[in-house]
């Protein structure tokens, strides 16, 4: 059962046309089951008989040869039915999405500290633990490279550098009237998945396997389990009903879990459950990129940027995995909201002994922008402006200053809108000038403020990962069920599209269901990622509700002497002129008229094309824009920190589901600024993750959120393209509105004294007292 | 002595044999109970996930608790109430209020936490009502969500708890607590299992007999620390010996000169008596750990484990508490800054235990602050913890105790630091000699929390704050004016 909200005046603001059902704010689907307890994830469904429980022996090193590995022991152990090494793996050892580079299990060499090298599979979780810590191990260390100024020192990439230019940049630079230079640390960030990786395998006849997996991409899981079984990919089943969270950590990851619990379901004809504990899982998965990015700009006295350059260097770790695309992203946010003249952007994929980095809500986006950023701020505090002003002087332009980096015109733009809106309702003005006054009488506390906006690029850059597909049936009794190729993962997917479903045949919500996402139904699917699960498979799924809607009408316009399209679907009934029907007498109608009633929907992205070597081209269909404004209050005697109060104002277009909406927007805030200021991923000298657990790495807790918390989708948001029901997608960027508070901190830093603030991220209470000793004592 | 746990499974009776004592209330849900809506996502008591409910008849009157089950042994069931998300349905399968709440503010989005969060809501909505917002962060410090922000959780609670409590479970609280109490009655709990023994003694005297002939058994408090040792590194504990059923071993009493906190007495327990006496140092322990762990963790506890990071040891250093360390009936007392050896090494002999612990009241005109300085603000382990207490005679410094967790491979008295204090006028200038003082003898470790830099600055600039805080100049703020009181 779903909770309808009343139509707020928002929605009808939204959507003038009246949409019924989509646009309002309807409880996510799985919402009363979730409070209850009923909602079942991987490792909560009824057990099937037999189950093994498999562990992962992870590397100790960050760089060594295998000298020895002798599994004897831990095969012998009590309870063990399997011990699986590189050897043992029937088909390609390899699960690497994009390029190859990642072993199912180490062979021969290990490249980082928690990297697999066998699994043991046996009747309980423990005795599988115990047995693998059993068998013999030996390595002869390598020198591990581990950090990005190594690797950049040997030119150790995973993949060859990139270079983005538009107009003459070194010349624009030797040419300026102003100019400066400096460099920011982004760290990176782990995903903290409340529910860890999981995989279930279930063999079946002829070598078949279904694989319960918690993945954003169940084609993916699908293909690289039957790649390393060495069947072909029909014989693999892949279902995925909902993740307990995922934010591009179940991306590309979650199939090495997946095939190893296959691989052992088909070595022991058993089924097999693969759960990581939270340190194993924050050990073995990527995370995201940490970046070092130098930037070198010119601008005239106004602080508009006549030039500017940028190395972005990322740290991929040891394989390439989705690095190449992360990377081109961040490059593609280097310029945020604003217009670079002459820019050039240099990005290089940087190889060390760490874990392979991976997706993470914003794919190298925030990085990029958390850049440019720290420009606005340097030049504003160098032309002692306020920040905005400087902000707002490189806006891009509505008509001219328009053409990106990648010379994609900007034909939506509407950030000065927002910018203009949210600086008048956060007051920000005068809180700039009250904070100044509270400042200059409070020598311990200070207090800092920032406004930055966000523009983030939407579609997937690989073009052709823009398509989606949708499985629609209608049963005779009027009830609807739906599957597409997204995955559920606590955004509400499965509630907008079935928001969508409901829309176009005039029912109401409950009466769609949307099952969990298989790779039966929906083949050859993209990943739910990209912020773009529900612009594809809400116009998958829209062609599918089109093409049956429009089979009922033909059939019952028939019946009534009426012309197909001038019927109505609508509150659950079909209406011309006098006549009514039931929507549920429709469908039966129509069956026994012997026209199906099911369908599958298509839809690819429209316009988008890329060319991979110039880095040219018009890589997303539209912009998503917002803006937030952070205050913060710092301790300069500890460095600690609390954030006063945040405004965000976030153009979701015409929104599907505000409530839903709002929880993106939120949860994406605290989780950017999270990434920028108490989450810190430590590693020792050896190479080793210090920070495996919530123990010692640090989310935001609820104490963190500020108290006073404004948050409002934007009235006039409206999608110029034809997104479905004009809306934006949402997932990713409001995560930058994080930025807001790390710039605040900058702020709040620079209060302290005269000259450069040096403040890289995450700004720990640490990195915060250090950049204010360096300026009190400087 | 009894083989059998028993407990109430919500209303049902429920006995437990054959298993594990050392078997956590987690796993025993998730696998033996096969009841999966509680879930992990730690195993370390940190993200609140696992989180539970136990009822307990506290001064004959029913009492919940949130707890994390993830670091509870089965055995610590027995004689209580188990409560987990699944029973709070109503019987007709109507939503509790706080579950309510949740789907109506939009709460859970993967869901994952949620389990956790409507149990520690459902116990704020046991706590009385009137919850606002601070009561609510306090309550929910505990639960970690990726998803939601936590806004719509806030205010979910916020509608949700404002009123006294009015459901099914208040109405039945009296005979719930008399099936509890029917429980309690009986000899004490003993458990033989091949992973190894637990025993539950009662009393004080059961207690100096079992710790006389299992001098090397674990004494388990909370078990917020010890039972990491089974989830975390997989240390089985041939013997454990549970101080939480222990007649007397919980009270917190006071006279003219001192307040005595048992050594079983929990951080929630004591709260009250130390934020009447010392305010500062109830305001540092409500940022122990979260309230699940507050609930079951003891400051005894604390003290015995003698960790350097410890959050408690730097204040009661500061404050010249006493520890009360008893063997077959024999007490010693022995200063607290004594009794740490070295690092996690105590003075604690074979078979001896901590008793409890003897705070001397406050001297007129003594000041007192304790400060935790920490990554986040909640749950979160001290990069550095210092303690301060003064008392001053003629705007000259008469007595001074100073504490540091932190800073050293023990909670650490800073005597060098104080003797430069000592008789000098407690002013800016005294501070800025004494800082050099603090640098010398203090040389702390950089690890993940904190480098040895930053613990060096702030532990001088913590004795700052103290001078600035005691003897201020203006009104100019001294610390974070929206850190949770
Ligand atoms: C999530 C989490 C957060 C935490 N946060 C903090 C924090 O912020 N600050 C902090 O200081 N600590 C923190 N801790 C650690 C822990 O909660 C505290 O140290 C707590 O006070 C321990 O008390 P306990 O009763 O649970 O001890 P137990 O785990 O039961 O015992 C700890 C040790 O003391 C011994 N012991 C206990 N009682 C006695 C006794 N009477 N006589 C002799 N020996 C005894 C035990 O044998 C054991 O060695 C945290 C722990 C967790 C899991
Ligand atoms: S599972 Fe995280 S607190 Fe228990
Ligand atoms: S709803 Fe996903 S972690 Fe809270």
């Amino acid at each position: 059962m779903n909770v309808i909200a009343p139509i707020t005046p928002d929605s009808e603001i939204l959507h003038p046309r009246g949409l019924r059902v989509a646009g309002h704010s309807a409880a996510q689907d799985s919402a009363r089951k979730q409070v209850a307890g009923e909602a079942l994830y991987i490792d909560d469904m009824p057990e099937p008989r037999d189950l093994l429980h498999a562990y992962i022996r992870l590397s100790d090193h960050a760089h060594a040869r295998i000298v020895k590995l002798d599994v004897s022991a831990a095969a012998a152990s009590l309870g063990v039915a399997a011990v699986l090494t590189a050897r043992d793996v029937p088909g390609v050892n390899d699960v690497g999405p994009a390029f190859p580079g990642d072993p199912i299990f180490a062979d021969g060499l290990v490249e980082y500290a928690g990297q697999s090298v066998f699994a043991v599979a046996a009747d309980s979780i423990a005795l599988a633990r115990q047995a693998a810590m059993r068998a013999v191990l030996e390595y002869e260390p390598l020198p591990p490279v581990l950090t990005i100024r190594e690797a950049l020192a040997q030119q150790f990439f995973v993949l060859p550098s990139q270079k983005m230019q538009r107009g003459d940049a070194a010349a624009a630079l030797a040419a300026a009237p102003q100019r400066l230079q400096g460099r920011i640390v982004v760290g990176g960030q782990e995903h903290f998945y409340l529910e860890g990786q999981i995989a279930m395998a279930v063999p079946g006849e002829d070598h078949d396997i279904k694989v319960y997996s918690s993945t954003q991409h169940p084609t993916e899981v699908q293909h690289l389990v039957a790649r390393a079984l060495a069947v072909p990919d029909h014989a693999v089943i892949c279902e995925t009903r909902r993740m307990g969270g995922a934010f591009g950590g179940k991306e590309s990851q979650a199939s090495l879990y997946a095939a190893i619990a296959a691989l052992l379901a088909a070595k022991t004809g058993r089924p097999v459950k693969l759960r990581l504990d939270r340190d194993d899982d924050m050990k073995l998965t990527g995370k995201r990129h940490d970046f070092e990015i130098e930037w070198d700009v010119g601008f005239d006295a106004t602080g508009r940027i006549t030039g500017i350059a940028f190395m972005l260097a990322g740290n991929c770790g040891m394989s390439p995995d989705l690095s190449g695309a992360i990377n081109d992203r961040a490059m593609f946010h280097s310029d945020n909201a604003y217009y670079l003249d002459a820019v050039s952007i240099v990005s290089h994929r940087c190889k060390t002994h760490t874990v392979s980095n991976t997706a993470f809500r914003g794919f190298g986006g925030p990085q990029g922008m958390v850049g440019i950023e720290a420009v606005m701020d340097a030049i504003a505090r160098h032309l002692k402006r306020d920040p905005l002003q400087v902000r707002r002087r490189n806006f891009y332009g509505k008509r001219d200053r328009n053409i990106t980096p990648y010379h994609m015109t900007v034909e939506d733009n509407v950030i000065p809108e927002i910018v203009a809106e949210l600086a008048r309702t956060s007051e920000y003005a005068k809180r700039r000038q009250e904070i100044a006054a509270f400042n200059a009488g409070s020598p311990w506390v200070k207090r800092g403020l920032a406004l930055t906006p966000v523009k983030f690029g939407i579609s997937f850059t690989l073009t052709r990962m823009n398509q989606a597909g949708a499985l629609l049936h209608v049963y005779t009794d009027g009830s609807v069920m739906l599957n597409h190729g997204g995955t559920e993962m606590g955004q509400g997917l499965f509630t907008k599209v079935a928001q969508v479903a409901a829309e176009e045949f005039g029912i109401d919500l409950d009466r769609v269901k949307i099952t969990a996402t298989t790779t039966e139904k929906v083949p050859n699917t993209s990943p739910t990622a990209a912020s773009s699960g529900s612009d594809l498979n809400g116009k998958a799924a829209q062609a599918a509700a089109r093409i049956i809607r429009e089979r009922i009408a033909k059939v019952i316009a028939k019946q009534w002497g009426v012309a197909a399209g001038d019927i109505v679907f609508r509150d659950g009934e079909l209406r011309c002129g006098p006549h009514a029907m039931r929507f549920s007498e429709a469908a039966k109608h129509t069956h026994a008229a012997r026209v199906s009633l099911s369908s599958t929907g298509y839809y690819a992205t429209p316009k988008i094309h890329y060319d991979t070597k110039l880095h040219q081209g018009r890589p997303f269909y539209y912009f998503a824009y917002g803006a937030s404004v952070s205050e913060v209050e710092v301790d300069t005697l500890t460095g600690e920190y609390r954030l006063r109060r945040v405004d965000i104002l976030h153009d979701a277009g015409a929104s599907l589901n505000p409530a839903l909406d709002l929880g993106q927007i939120e949860g994406g805030y605290v989780q950017g600024m999270g990434w920028l200021t108490t989450e810190e991923l430590w590693w020792d000298a050896q190479g080793r993750l210090r920070t495996h657990a919530p123990s010692t790495y640090k989310i935001p807790a609820v104490g963190d959120v500020p108290q006073d918390f404004r948050v409002a989708l934007w009235k006039r948001g409206r999608n110029r393209e034809n997104a479905i029901y004009r809306s934006k997608a949402v997932g990713e960027p409001p995560l930058m509105h994080g930025i807001s508070a790390f710039q605040a901190l900058v702020d709040a830093v620079a209060s302290c004294g005269e000259g450069v603030v040096q403040l890289d991220a995450p700004a720990t209470p640490e990195r915060v007292l250090m950049a204010i000793a360096a300026r009190r004592g400087g | 002595m009894r083989e059998t746990i028993r407990f109430l499974l919500s209303e049902t009776d429920c006995s437990i044999a054959g298993l594990p004592p050392t078997m956590t209330v987690l796993e025993w849900l998730r696998t033996e109970a096969r009841a999966c809506g509680t879930k992990e996502g730690c195993a370390e008591g940190d993200c609140g996930a696992c989180t539970v409910v136990l009822g307990e008849v506290i001064d004959g009157r029913l009492r919940y608790r949130a707890v994390n089950a993830c670091i509870l042994f089965i055995a610590s069931l027995d004689g209580r109430q188990l409560l987990t998300v699944e029973h709070l349905r109503g019987p007709d399968g109507t939503l509790h209020p706080v579950q309510q709440a949740l789907v109506e503010q939009h709460g859970s989005q993967c869901g994952f936490c949620t389990p956790g969060f409507v149990m520690s809501l459902f116990a704020l909505y046991h706590a009385g009502g009137g919850a606002d917002r601070q009561a609510v962060q306090e309550a929910l410090a505990g639960n970690l969500c990726r998803c939601t922000g936590y806004r719509p959780i806030v205010d979910a609670a916020l509608a949700a708890c404002a009123g006294p409590p009015a459901d099914r479970f208040a109405a039945n609280a009296a005979a719930i607590a008399a099936r509890l109490q029917a429980l309690a009655t009986g000899e004490p709990l003993g458990l033989t299992h091949a992973s190894g023994k637990f025993l539950v003694p009662r009393s004080l005297e059961q207690l100096d007999g079992l710790t006389q002939t299992w001098p090397d058994a674990v004494l388990l408090a909370g078990g917020t620390d010890a039972a990491l040792w089974v989830t975390k590194q997989y240390r089985a504990l041939p013997e454990v010996i549970a101080l939480d059923r222990v007649e007397g071993l919980d009270t917190v009493t006071e006279d003219d000169s001192l307040l005595r906190v048992g050594a079983s007495a929990t951080y929630e327990d004591a709260l009250a008596a130390l934020a009447w006496h010392w305010p500062e140092f109830a305001r540092m322990v409500r940022r122990v750990g979260s309230r699940q762990i507050r609930n079951r963790g003891t400051i005894g506890g604390n003290v015995a484990n003698a960790s350097p990071i410890g959050d408690t040891p730097p204040a009661l250093i500061a404050l010249g508490a006493t520890l009360v360390l008893r063997a077959a009936g024999e007490r010693r007392r022995i200063a607290a800054e004594d009794f740490f050896l070295g690092y996690r090494k105590t003075a604690l002999a074979r078979g001896e235990y901590l008793e409890a612990i003897e705070v001397p009241l406050p001297a007129p005109g003594q000041l007192f602050a304790v400060y935790k300085v920490s990554k986040r603000l909640e749950q979160d382990i001290s990069a550095v913890c210092g303690a301060f207490a003064l008392t001053l005679d003629g705007g000259k410094v008469a007595s001074v105790r100073i504490a540091f967790g932190g800073m050293a491979a023990v909670p650490k008295r800073a005597v060098q630091t104080e003797l430069s204090l000592l008789g000098q006028l407690w002013t800016q200038d005294s501070v800025a000699l004494a800082m050099e003082a603090l640098d010398a003898e203090l040389a702390p470790i950089s690890d993940m929390r904190a480098s040895a830099a930053y613990r060096k600055l702030v532990a001088r600039n913590l004795l700052l704050r103290f001078q600035l805080e005691t003897a201020p100049l203006s009104d100019a703020a001294v610390r974070l004016s929206e850190v949770a009181a």
